[in-house]
């Protein structure tokens, strides 16, 4: 990844050893279609008016095809600036296994849905709760474990992590 | 040596040899990014302050956070159980299992779990259990416990988890690197976790308002356990609840510092489960969005002991604990034997000794409740701010308060104290060290050759647990004091100067390192000081370390009863031993009353301290030694330094013109009365092995230090004396 970060955001990706890109809706599918690394799944994100036009994925997955996917696309909810922290709700549609099993996770972020730092975060959370308590995981970076007695990235989580940052959503 | 002692002595030498190398490397590791990531966090202290008082209040609220926990997870569509000990859990556990057929359960870390040793419940009910968590499952295959609260197989190098593997999995290629090992356990998991019918986790934090269990992992394993299977059983000690997602911030931004130096964990789950994600059935073809199945989910809380945690004012602390590890892995003992010999039953490290006091009974805490030496170095890392020490003080009194009356009338004479019949003898004998010394001086030399004779040194080895191998203290026969009153008394009159101080003579500098008290009494002088040397009582800190904590107590109150008429004349008290220092500004608060304890703790100063602020205030350094670039070596002292106070000692030396290098080290291991014993003797020197690495490697320094006990084993370790700081400043050196 070659890109210089633009905002704190990007830069926290950067700190913790992940990539991005920026695009539009427009640009949306073209963009996906150069993240993902094949075979790829996703969940489907048209209520964002999100499109995956031609990009090679197949959205909606079964389990079995899920396992079997390298790459695994799926909108985060909220952006945490200061870390680079992605918010995966565990909805209906998949997207917490779908960020979960494959090897390289695809996240989507909406910009207007980055926030500065955790309280933020944790406030759009809190919001929600008052609705209807939910669930959603604060991922930050690959997963990775020091257990085998030196670090390794990709355990039983994503060993990279792309973010598509959504400019005009 | 006892037989007892000799066991212990057998057992640290093993892990020495076999565990030592791995848990120092690790620990070590750990240390240095959490020192990085809590030196550019600009809010740790205000966020421990927040996490502190969070969890004062939720624990003050537990039984209302309970009910409330019940009603929103019932809200939400789970079930919650509130177990009343493991036997009352691992039955509710088991029967959930059997109700739904399983036959594999999933389970990511948790060490209530642990405490319960559910697995084997599972395992007898005809469930397999597998760990997914890597270092979980390294321990599960090898068949051992846990190590450490967070890295449970950080006593295991790469190559001890390679050969494991391959002698237990026999793969095709032998497994050799720790991403061979980690892929490998990862694919191995995979299998059983996408077949399995229960995922268990435990869980860092339960939110009583939602009904949220908080995981905190770096794997990703808990995220697995948790959404795969369609039936989720979480297991949490009661005290993991807060009152809701608006307490959360600051443990979020805490832990993952504190545990492993992570600005933030890789994964913070909160799960208010019945999850809304489809539970994944890899054989069906139905896309994600239209499985079908019903989740399930049970929330056992964990009692077993707590809610008796929660009422003992002392114990009561260990329930804010939320075993990040900082307080093993800061800990010197623990980072050359690790958990397996610091550690009980089920907990290890610093605050196991109230964990296990708590939940398993004072047998499994006095296991290892002595390899806390009170050092405190992991009071500033707690990110909860427990007062981790002190727990082990009361409970190390508890214990002793349980042992058998035998050989007391041996040590009777000696030990003016309110401890009980019974208790240890050797440790009554070093809580007892100002009477001690006062023998000591009154008899020497006579009291030194004797002490030092052949079948005295026998006999001290095996009623007190002296090792032989330790120069003993040699007793001046003209005290500190004696020697003040000889010369005239103060050389500068009350009338001529500009403060006024006592000086505090605590027995080591009354009766055995007299030279660093003349040194002070001179330096303080030449900065236009007067000085007087009352007969002050010891602080009470050799009682306290012994865990004599009454003792302790009445020492407290003598000291201040002698002291306050010179605080209320205003007059400072300069005191020369940190351990000392840090018993007036610190343990005194639970010993005498607020005012008092203020009073006193804001009178007294460490002496380099002491003698930073004279200069500060424009007294005449030319009047000391001048360093004339001569090179020292300085070790500073564990309580010194969880004070803040190592930095006046190297700011003086400085000024004056000395070339300081200082050591890292957490501790030199010796600690007091810690490293005479014979069963830690060992231990005591493997830990002085790093600060004699660090100082070997300048040879041509002079090395000082400030403490007692670190002079004493830093002259074990090197052929040439040390010396006190103080003493390179004496004008008449
Ligand atoms: S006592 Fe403090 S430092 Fe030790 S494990 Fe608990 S929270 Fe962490």
């Amino acid at each position: 990844m070659t890109a210089q970060p633009r905002t704190e955001f990007e830069a926290s990706l950067q700190r913790q050893g992940s990539s991005w890109t920026r695009t539009t809706t427009e640009g949306f599918a073209d963009a996906v279609a150069d993240a993902v690394v094949e075979p790829a799944v996703a969940t489907d994100l048209s209520e964002w008016g999100l499109d995956f036009g031609d990009a090679p994925v197949t959205v909606d997955p079964t389990p079995a095809e899920l396992l079997e996917a390298t790459t695994g696309v799926a909108g985060v909810t909220t952006g945490i600036a200061s870390y680079g922290t992605l918010a995966i709700p565990s909805d209906a549609k998949g997207t917490e296994p779908v960020s979960l099993y494959p090897e390289r996770h695809v996240a989507v972020v909406r910009e207007s849905d980055v926030v500065a730092d955790v309280q933020a975060g944790l406030d759009r959370v809190a919001e929600e709760f008052d609705a209807e308590p939910g669930s959603v995981v604060f991922a930050t970076g690959a997963s990775s474990t020091g257990d085998m007695g030196a670090l390794v990235s990709g355990v039983h989580g994503p060993k990279q992590v792309h973010v598509v940052v959504v400019e005009d959503r | 040596m006892s037989a007892e002692r000799r066991l212990k002595a057998e057992r640290i030498r093993h892990l020495l040899e076999t565990e030592r190398d791995a848990i120092r490397e690790n620990t070590t590791h750990m240390n240095r990014q959490r020192y990085d990531a809590i030196e550019r966090f600009e809010r740790y202290e205000a966020s421990r302050e927040a996490a502190r008082a969070i969890k004062e209040d939720a624990i003050e609220r537990l039984p209302e956070l309970i009910d409330r926990v019940r009603e929103s997870v019932e809200a939400n569509g789970g079930t919650v159980y509130v177990a009343e000990d493991a036997a009352d859990a691992n039955r509710y556990i088991t029967e959930v299992t059997a109700e739904k057929g399983a036959e594999t359960l999933v389970k990511s870390k948790s060490m209530t779990s642990e405490e319960l040793e559910v697995n084997e419940a599972l395992e007898t009910a005809g469930v397999d259990v597998y760990e997914t968590d890597l270092g979980e499952f390294v321990i599960q295959v090898a068949g051992e416990a846990p190590s450490h609260l967070v890295g449970p197989s950080l006593h295991k190098s790469t190559a001890a988890i390679a050969e494991l593997f391959n002698a237990h999995f026999e793969p095709d290629e032998p497994l050799e690197t720790a991403e061979e090992l980690t892929n490998f356990a990862r694919d191995y998991l995979l299998e059983y976790i996408v077949e399995a019918d229960v995922g268990m986790t435990g869980a860092n934090f339960v939110l009583a308002d939602s009904g949220t269990v908080v995981l905190v992992t770096n794997e990703g394993n808990a995220r697995k356990s948790a959404v795969t299977p369609d039936t989720h059983v979480a297991v949490a000690g009661v005290e993991k609840i807060l009152p809701s997602i608006d307490d959360l911030a600051p443990f979020t931004e805490l832990i993952g510092r504190a545990a492993t130096g992570q600005e933030f964990p890789q994964y913070l789950t909160m799960l208010s489960p019945p999850v809304d994600s489809p539970p994944l059935d890899f054989e069906s073809d139905v896309p994600l969005s239209e499985a079908e199945g019903d989740r399930d989910f049970h929330l056992v809380l964990v009692d077993n002991g707590r809610m008796e945690m929660r009422e003992d004012p002392q114990l009561r602390e260990t329930l804010y604990c939320i075993r990040c590890g900082a307080c093993a892995n800061t800990c010197a003992n623990f980072q050359h034997v690790g958990g397996h010999a610091f550690g009980g039953e089920t907990y290890t490290g610093g605050i196991a000794t109230g964990w296990e006091a708590g939940v398993h009974g004072l047998d499994s805490a006095a296991e290892f409740n002595d390899l806390c030496t009170g050092c405190s170095r992991c009071v500033n890392a707690c990110p909860v701010k427990i007062d981790i020490p002190w727990i082990n003080t009361v409970v190390r009194d508890r214990i002793n308060r349980g042992e058998d009356a035998e050989l007391d009338w041996l040590v009777e004479g000696l030990t003016p104290d309110a401890e009980p019949g019974g208790m240890d003898l050797g440790k009554r004998f070093f809580g007892n060290f100002g009477t001690v010394a006062r023998l000591g001086s009154a008899t020497a030399p006579l009291s030194n050759w004797v002490a030092n004779a052949g079948p005295a040194r026998a006999l001290a080895e095996r009623v007190l647990g002296i090792d032989r191998r330790r120069d003993l203290p040699r007793f001046e026969r003209q005290t500190l004091r004696a020697w003040f009153d000889a010369r005239g008394g103060a050389a500068v009159p009350a009338g001529d100067a500009d403060r006024e101080a006592v000086l505090y003579a605590d027995p080591y500098t009354d009766h055995v390192q007299v030279d660093r008290g003349k040194a002070a009494v001179r330096v303080l002088e030449a900065l236009g000081v007067h000085v007087r040397i009352p007969e002050v009582p010891e602080s009470g800190r050799a009682p306290l370390s012994q865990g004599m904590v009454a003792t302790a107590g009445e020492r407290a109150s003598e000291v201040y009863r002698s002291l306050v008429e010179h605080v209320d004349a205003g007059r400072d008290v300069v005191v020369i031993e940190p351990s000392d220092l840090a018993m007036f500004r610190q343990e005194y608060e639970k010993f005498l009353p607020e005012a008092s304890f203020e009073r006193l703790g804001e009178a007294s100063y460490e002496v380099m301290e002491y003698v930073y602020g004279l200069l500060g205030e424009g007294a005449d350094a030319g009047e000391l030694a001048d360093g004339r670039g001569e090179a020292v070596a300085y070790h500073s002292h564990c309580q010194q330094r969880t004070l803040g106070l190592d930095a006046y000692t190297e700011a003086v030396l400085d000024d004056l013109g000395f070339d300081v290098v200082t050591s890292s080290v957490e501790c030199c291991g010796m600690a007091g009365s810690f490293g005479y014993k014979s069963e830690y003797y060992e231990l005591s020197m493997d830990v002085g092995g790093d600060l004699q690495s660090e100082f070997a490697a300048h040879p041509d320094r002079e090395i000082v230090a400030s403490g007692t006990s670190c002079i004493e084993q830093l002259d074990a370790l090197f052929d040439d004396g040390t010396r006190h700081p103080v003493e390179l400043l004496d004008p008449g050196r």
